[in-house]
């Protein structure tokens, strides 16, 4: 038992199981799950099922006849990564490539390590990165949003770039003056994108559920953001030609659906609040580096894996207090 | 023969019989492959050239300019008449950094073929630009009226999905051959007639 | 050991890659094609029987104390003949491994068996010792090599057997991929040891 036990004594009983928390973080994904419907249709719908059911039926094969182990999968933490991982691809993107996806987060990120609560990496975000090395092709070209009642639930998709990568293309000054770019579509989620982080407005009302709820800490997420903002800040300050306005920044790419949904991660999180705040700022940092510099348009899952490696370090520098010593 | 003691004789001795033997053989060997070595190298130039300026005319002899930063091949057939030239050329704006080309260049100005000498683009998006797909798009195509740039900014070049950089990387590296070959191409012509 | 034994312990018992993972760094690098990984493994066991061979020659005549030194020499001139030849008739290979011929010469597996073995041992036996260390390790690479190619490049030694256009799955011929391949790859060679 002792190895269990990260706190001294003593301890008061929670009600919220695995099986709780993760109903609950699914429930707060489905206002953004509606949005990506209404403006993807068929596309957005059919890659949330094929990418929930891959990853529940790997788990499920993995249990059974490769470890010979208790089953956990209704535990529902499969499903969740499932959801997660379709919210991060392309809406067109070819069911097949979602079933490698899947199986790489579950199979690889997650089992290898021995299951729920022993990986090191957040396993939706390995899948992500995966495909996007693997794929770059079909995971860089976005569906522009077509809302369905304009064109049709099984509409064709058509392609077009994100705000992000016409960033790393083009002149900032000029885009922002274009019809490109108007914030209040960015906000929601009127462009393209990965179905599920379109949406700024229904991302965040899932996860106030989720603060109110204490299922997440507001620490994580808001040294995020801040982070991103303060130094986008700057550099719009020091030059509003080469870069855009911060504000830009916050509403565009995964950055939302990154801080409020990936990095929380429990699993994958440190423990303290100063921990947090630390991982927070590091992930903001090395996103706005990716962006601005990296080679690839957008970064939040790139950081927030990086950081993910960090977090047993972030631990052992601030371990949670003893209560009462 | 018993195991040699640690002294200091018997050390320098082994040291030195060692490295003089090993000396001798890499010596000899160096010299057995040197010619072959000399004819890969020199076939690996030829071949890049002879690719990208293959025609009807069969090259005799080329010869190698260095003008500004560019260098050029240039190509003659057994009278003597220029052919044209394989200009190694380079663009600095590729996604993974520097791209280099060897452009074809006939003498009337048209690019005959390219090919792509090294690059460090990403796999799978900016690396399909060694593909015949991307890069065949330039045979034969007269610069004077196929705009060297990708159709989104307003030029006659198809770019490599989701890879724009790479496509405009290639694009301007062409461009810079074909300005330098045309800055030249007089005294290139008379190049020829000199020998 | 009889002299079987001292042959085919290096191509799974003992395999240099899989059991005791040593020279991972060429494995890892060189292992994009199923040719590539198998020139790189045969160019090594070249290197390891004939050092070995030689090594095993000179034991006595080397002093203990030098005996690094000399192992490096005799090991850096095979590696130093092997690259000219490579580079001499078969220049397209030579250019895909490039830097990695070299760098046989600081592959953990070359110095190891002749420390290990060649040194404490009669000519005959080390020279099964380098070959069958040296197949060994050929195998892993070219196994590591093929896995990898299938995968990543939709061909098996350069025999292309999806459509020209079709999507693989590119992370496995860049360098993630290789240390994904070879956990795995390592990871079933365990378990079959286990049920044995």
């Amino acid at each position: 038992m002792n190895q269990l036990t990260i706190s001294g004594s003593p301890h008061v009983h929670g009600d919220l199981s695995v099986r709780k928390i993760m109903c609950m973080v699914i429930v707060a994904l489905l206002p953004a799950l509606l949005v990506a419907i209404y403006y993807f249709g068929w596309y957005a719908l059919r890659l949330t099922i094929v990418a929930v059911a891959a990853c529940v039926l790997t788990e499920y094969l993995i249990q059974k006849y490769l470890l010979k182990g208790p089953l956990t999968i209704n535990d529902g933490s499969a499903a969740l990564t499932g959801l997660l991982l379709a919210f991060n691809v392309p809406a067109n993107l070819p069911i097949w490539m979602v079933i490698v996806g899947s199986v790489v987060s579950i199979g690889i990120a997650k089992m290898s390590f021995g299951g729920l609560g022993k990986n090191p990496f957040n396993p939706a975000l390995v899948g992500r990165v995966f495909m996007l090395v693997s794929f770059p092709t079909a995971m860089t070209t976005w569906p522009k949003a077509q809302p369905i009642l304009e064109a049709g639930f099984f509409a064709d998709a058509v392609t077009g770039p994100t705000p992000l990568s016409l960033l790393k293309e083009g002149d900032p000054g000029t885009l922002a003056a274009s019809g490109d770019m108007q914030f209040l579509d960015m906000v929601l989620g009127n462009r393209g994108g990965a179905f599920g982080e379109i949406c700024a407005i229904a991302l965040l009302i899932g996860a106030i559920y989720l603060i109110i709820k204490k299922v997440i800490d507001i620490w994580t997420p808001l040294s995020i953001l801040l982070t991103v903002f303060i130094m986008t800040g700057i550099c719009f300050l020091v030059d509003p030609t080469q870069y855009i306005a911060p504000w830009y920044h916050l509403v565009y790419g995964g950055l939302i659906l990154g801080a409020f949904f990936m990095a929380t991660d429990m699993v994958t999180s440190p423990m303290t609040t100063e921990g947090r705040i630390i991982y927070g700022i590091g992930i903001g940092a090395i996103t706005v580096i990716i962006r601005l510099w990296g080679q690839y348009p957008e970064g939040v899952s790139f950081a927030i894996l990086i950081m993910n490696a960090v977090v047993p370090l972030i631990n052992k520098g601030f371990k949670p207090k003893r209560f009462g010593v | 023969m018993a195991k040699k003691e640690s002294t200091l004789k018997n050390m320098l001795i082994a040291l030195m019989v060692i490295t003089i033997v090993s000396g001798g053989v890499l010596g000899f060997i160096y010299n057995l492959t040197k010619p072959a070595i000399d004819q890969v190298e020199a076939n690996k130039n030829l071949k890049a050239i002879n690719e990208v300026l293959k025609t009807d005319v069969e090259i005799v002899k080329t010869e190698t300019e260095v003008i500004d930063d560019l260098t050029y091949n240039l190509a003659f057939d057994a009278e003597g008449n220029f052919i044209g030239a394989a200009v190694k050329t380079y663009s600095m704006n590729g996604f993974g950094g520097k791209v280099e080309l060897m452009v074809g260049m006939l003498q009337n100005g048209i690019i005959n073929k390219v090919s792509v000498l090294s690059q460090a683009e990403t796999p799978g998006l900016g690396a399909n630009m060694v593909n015949d797909k991307f890069k065949g798009q330039f045979d034969g195509k007269d610069p004077k009226n196929f705009t060297l740039k990708v159709k989104k900014d307003g030029g006659d070049v198809d770019a490599i999905t989701a890879a724009t950089i790479s496509s405009r990387a290639v694009s301007e590296a062409i461009q810079r051959a074909v300005d330098g070959f045309e800055a030249n191409k007089e005294q290139f012509m008379k190049g020829g007639d000199n020998e | 050991m009889s002299n079987w034994k001292t042959f085919t312990k290096g191509l799974i018992k003992e395999n240099p890659i899989l059991v005791l993972l040593l020279g991972c760094c060429p494995t890892l690098a060189t292992t994009t094609s199923a040719i590539n990984g198998m020139s790189m493994g045969l160019a090594t066991t070249f290197v390891l029987i004939m050092s070995n061979l030689v090594i095993s020659l000179l034991k006595n005549f080397i002093p203990d104390k030098v005996r690094i030194p000399c192992f490096i020499v005799v090991i850096a001139s095979f590696v130093t003949v092997v690259q000219l030849v490579m580079q001499a008739y078969v220049p397209d290979i030579y250019e895909t491994l490039g830097l990695f011929i070299p760098l046989i010469v600081v592959n953990c597996i070359v110095l190891g068996r002749a420390e290990a073995f060649a040194s404490k041992n009669p000519v005959w036996p080390s020279i099964l010792d380098g070959a069958g260390m040296g197949l060994g390790f050929t195998f892993a690479l070219t196994v590591l090599g093929s896995i990898r190619e299938i995968l990543g490049s939709g061909s098996i030694f350069n025999l292309r057997f999806l459509p020209e256009d079709a999507q693989t799955i590119l992370i496995f011929v860049l360098a993630p991929g290789a240390f994904i391949a070879l956990g795995y790859l390592i990871a079933i060679v365990n378990r079959l040891k286990k049920t044995k």
